[in-house]
């Protein structure tokens, strides 16, 4: 079985695990370099805030159509990645450490509708996506700590029903 | 300056807020190839802490660390941003919202959250347990059985023009309509 191991596969069409945010950098990377992202973590967090995305009311306002700025704070997110990654491929832009960035095609699977439809549930319901609840915290709502604690009970039940589920 | 520090302070309008967002999806990917998505976070915690022979959660999550580094960071962006560059002003809503949620029982309005859901003191009820643990459970199991959250599929996702991640986005939407026109009525209607 280890040697199967011995020669990577050149190309992964299949993500090596369903995880949206792999990590692709080739080079071994030092302790240290980890304080990039804890510094990308933090102004992502205070625009977060400054937004006041992480606000249950703004969640509210914006499944009652009541104001725009939600949908313009989503929509001039993925305008502006989309024209990034656009740049990024159509320039070849090699990563700090100058690598060839690495993008992975989705597989379309049931469990996009099916999860998509519970995540939006929660969604309205706690207010927050995964990210704003680590703001939310950071914020000093306190009783938040429960609904991360539970987001990670349902992600692991997630992994613990896996093969019974419709995927 | 004084007129900057003002500035910083106001609440930030969509059009400032949303492109500094979007902006994460280049910077991850020119700092260190790492593709933007923050519910994996919630993995990464399972598979080091509670792996329980899961294969789900038999991987090198220690390879993975800069993403849960990246959320520790959203944490303390979370407390600077509260506690140093606070709104001097009231935080507005719109008035319809306001209506609306008043109508199904909630009357305070001064903070980002309802002080009528999301105190210490409705942690131990009915409420708490829809509210956070449900709740909660909810975004967790969901984000990982689509394969992502708002910031995989919906940013980063739609940015790289995968449509599994726009048929996934659209549900994240109709399952929070679903929640907000249809359930929430009845759910308010339990405290």
């Amino acid at each position: 079985m280890s040697f199967q191991q011995v020669s990577p596969p050149i190309e992964q069409d299949e993500q090596p695990f369903a995880c949206e945010a792999p990590n692709d950098m080739a080079q071994p990377e030092s302790w240290v370099s980890n304080i990039k992202y804890l510094i990308v973590g933090v102004l992502f967090g205070i625009v977060f805030v400054k937004a006041e995305i992480i606000s249950w009311f703004r969640i509210q306002e914006m499944f009652r159509l009541q104001s725009f700025h939600m949908y313009g704070v989503i929509g001039s997110a993925v305008v502006v990645g989309m024209i990034s990654v656009f740049l990024i491929k159509k320039f070849n832009i090699k990563t700090l450490s100058g690598e060839t960035v690495q993008f992975h095609p989705k597989k379309f699977q049931r469990g996009q509708i099916y999860g998509g439809l519970i995540f939006g549930l929660g969604w309205a319901i706690t207010g927050a996506c995964p990210g704003p609840l680590f703001a939310q915290i950071g914020s000093g709502y306190m009783a938040v700590i429960v609904t991360l604690l539970s987001a990670v009970a349902g992600t692991w039940a997630y992994g613990y029903f896996r093969d019974k589920l419709p995927n | 300056m004084q007129q900057f520090i003002e500035l910083i302070r106001q609440p930030w309008p969509w059009y400032v807020a949303g492109p500094l967002i979007g902006l994460t999806v280049p910077t991850l990917l020119l700092i260190g190839n790492k593709s933007f998505g923050i519910s994996s976070s919630l993995r990464h915690i399972c598979a080091a802490c509670f792996p329980a022979n899961i294969s789900f959660f038999k991987y090198d999550w220690k390879k993975e660390i800069w993403n849960l580094v990246f959320v520790l960071g959203v944490f303390f962006g979370g407390m600077i941003a509260t506690n140093f560059m606070e709104n001097p002003n009231a935080f507005q809503l719109s008035e319809n919202t306001m209506a609306d949620l008043r109508a199904l029982g909630i009357q305070d309005f001064s903070g980002l959250m309802p002080a009528d859901l999301f105190s210490m003191e409705a942690l131990f009820s009915l409420k708490g347990f829809i509210f956070f643990v449900l709740g909660g459970f909810m975004v967790g199991f969901g984000t990982r059985y689509a394969g992502g959250c708002t910031s995989g599929h919906a940013i980063m996702g739609l940015s790289n023009l995968q449509v599994p991640s726009l048929i996934a986005t659209c549900c994240f939407m109709v399952g929070g309509f679903t929640m907000t026109h249809l359930l929430m009525p009845f759910i308010f209607k339990l405290f």
